[in-house]
């Protein structure tokens, strides 16, 4: 069982995200960045189910800038056996289609089974990029599993789509990605994080993969945005403590609004 | 006039509310066509017209409800192929975005995701609003290649009716083997509660980790004002509430009126998913919990006290 997992270095959530005024990117400098927390949710399937097969190999993948190895490493750690990076000066900017080709393309060198992705970055948030990979792949797409179960070449999931829940079944290869409603990741431990440091990392360049510089990248981006624009912050309202009469001021509140 | 697709969603013919959000927005755009997949269309037909659908395509086979978004997808792009639409407009629903991203492949086409609005731009193509980083800011932006797609969340817009033809034209499509890879072997539809639907609904009552796993407060207030019930992800993680009820960056993101958080401390992750509400209300024992910057107004006590309190008195207003 050869699984490789998708991974994405992002901005911590916590952070003040913002974007670069000159092109409207993400703008990472000075931003904390890490694996992306629904990304590790991935690992963590993918782990359960190396662990459950005979003779299983994870690999991590990732695509961007240097700090990405961050993201690998943390894989790593936690237990995966190999990293792949794809770094490319030119890929800054890309929007998920042109990701979802280096990935595509990155996942065609290696030897597959099971593609397994988080349900969306915690950056970009649009959650398509395991559709678009299996649509790429020419594959089966099982996405969106809130539980995952592999029982020899079938792959099984519960998904909570909007009105109502399935299973969904497919054989081997398929790409796969689940929620955070599958078990909270593991913390790498100290022999993982030690036995890290002797796994291989392989870094892939785009000319290796048969993709054109033109393909990617902010220019080659098939939308574009033209303004990006902060939020006014809310200001804060009237706070009043309950002193028994704490539901019918709220009440008072949104009469006075019209919702009563 | 430009020929605008719209995605039905829909369940065995009932169309769902965003999709009347998508033709109100469509028209904006040019004129209106709904693209209906599946069994149902007769029932459905009416609707679409009273909101300004010109024509209805209307395809069926098995291989919609058998298998996970791929045969839909591919419908959608041989669609697309022969009429060349202008734009193609889809809910930002769990499938509505994964057929989008498929499309987008298909098709060599932009895809934009999750917008609040959409607006013909000084050109006439669709530029887009979009609201991100857990809802600090707002990014405008338009789809630069192929046939723009386009994804919108719910309640991006008040659906207005228009009367439109709603001509029927059955078309053919056929689906690849390569399509029908992933089947649905099973179906649960969920119990209906006769509540507004979570992303649809105009108010918005949830409750956190205060309420110690107790829905009832949070519903019994819900109830009187007419309102959907969320959940933070604290309570959906320790079981108390479904997964489907969760508002937040894993899981709904919703836009109502008015939002209600009950022992909801407002961690950004929460925050992500109701911020741009156009009216906040918190409960919270605590004076210092996030949620309270965000507030119109707040009540520092415990939702159990104040909530009841608060049924009783919509109660006695409704007279």
């Amino acid at each position: 069982m050869k699984i490789v997992v998708c991974v994405k270095h992002v901005p911590d959530a916590a952070a003040d995200r913002r974007f670069d005024d000159s092109d409207h990117t993400v703008d990472r400098t000075g931003v904390d960045g890490l694996l992306s927390e629904l990304d590790e949710y991935a690992v963590e399937q993918a782990l359960t189910i190396a662990e459950a097969a005979d003779d299983a190999e994870v690999t991590v993948l990732s695509v961007g800038p240097e700090k990405a190895a961050d993201a690998i490493r943390k894989a790593l750690q936690m237990g995966a056996d190999k990293g792949v990076h794809v770094s490319d000066d030119v890929i800054h900017g890309s929007d998920a289609i042109a990701t979802s080709l280096v990935l595509a393309k990155a996942i065609e060198k290696l030897d597959y089974d099971i593609v397994l992705c988080g349900m969306a970055s915690t950056d970009g948030e649009m959650g398509v990029v395991p559709a678009m990979l299996a649509e790429r792949l020419g594959i089966a797409q099982v996405t969106l599993g809130s539980e995952l179960a592999v029982e020899g070449s079938t792959v099984r999931i519960r998904r909570d789509g909007d009105v109502s829940t399935e299973t969904v079944e497919a054989s081997t290869p398929a790409v796969v990605s689940v929620t955070d409603q599958t078990p909270e990741a593991r913390y790498p431990s100290f022999k993982g994080i030690m036995a890290a440091k002797k796994k291989p990392v392989e870094s892939w360049t785009l000319a290796e993969l048969d993709v054109a510089p033109e393909q990617v990248g902010l220019a080659a981006a098939w939308s574009s945005v033209s303004a990006t624009q902060m939020r006014p912050p809310r200001t804060k309202g009237q706070i009043v403590p309950d002193e028994g009469e704490g539901g019918v001021k709220l009440v008072e509140f949104l009469a006075a609004q019209k919702f009563v | 006039m430009s020929e605008i697709l719209v995605l039905v969603d829909h369940g065995d013919g009932a169309v769902r509310k965003p999709t009347f959000e998508l033709l109100t927005l469509a028209r904006r755009l040019g004129e209106p066509s709904a693209v209906f997949l599946g069994s149902g269309s007769e029932q459905a037909k009416d609707s679409l017209a009273s909101y300004g659908a010109e024509k209805v395509y209307v395809a069926d086979d098995p291989a919609f409800g058998d298998f996970l978004v791929a045969p839909k997808a591919e419908a959608l792009a041989q669609l697309v192929g022969s009429v060349s639409p202008a734009a193609v407009l889809i809910a930002s629903s769990t499938d509505g975005k994964e057929i989008a991203g498929r499309l987008a492949i298909k098709l060599e086409s932009g895809l934009i995701t999750d917008a609040v609005d959409v607006n013909a731009g000084s050109d006439g193509a669709p530029q887009t609003t979009q609201s991100v980083f857990a809802g600090n800011h707002t990014v405008t932006a338009s789809v630069t290649k192929g046939i723009p797609i386009i994804t919108v969340k719910a309640n991006a817009v008040t659906p207005e009716q228009a009367t439109g033809a709603a001509s029927v034209e059955t078309i053919t499509v056929s689906i690849s083997d390569a399509a029908k890879t992933a089947r649905i072997v099973e179906r649960k539809e969920r119990k209906a509660t006769g509540r507004p639907e979570l992303t649809e609904a105009s108010i918005v009552v949830s409750g956190g980790r205060g309420t110690g796993g107790d829905f009832g407060p949070i519903e019994a207030f819900a109830d009187s004002l007419g309102a959907a019930v969320g959940a933070s992800r604290a309570v959906v993680d320790s079981g108390w509430y479904p997964h489907s009820y969760q508002v937040g960056q894993t899981g709904k993101t919703v836009s109502p009126q008015l939002y209600v958080a009950a022992g909801i401390s407002g961690a950004i992750q929460h925050r992500a998913g109701m911020q741009t509400s156009k009216t906040i209300v918190a409960v919270n024992k605590d004076d210092e919990a996030p949620i309270f910057e965000l507030v119109d107004f707040g009540v520092v006590g415990d939702l159990h006290k104040v909530l009841p309190q608060a049924t009783d008195e919509v109660a006695k207003r409704k007279g």
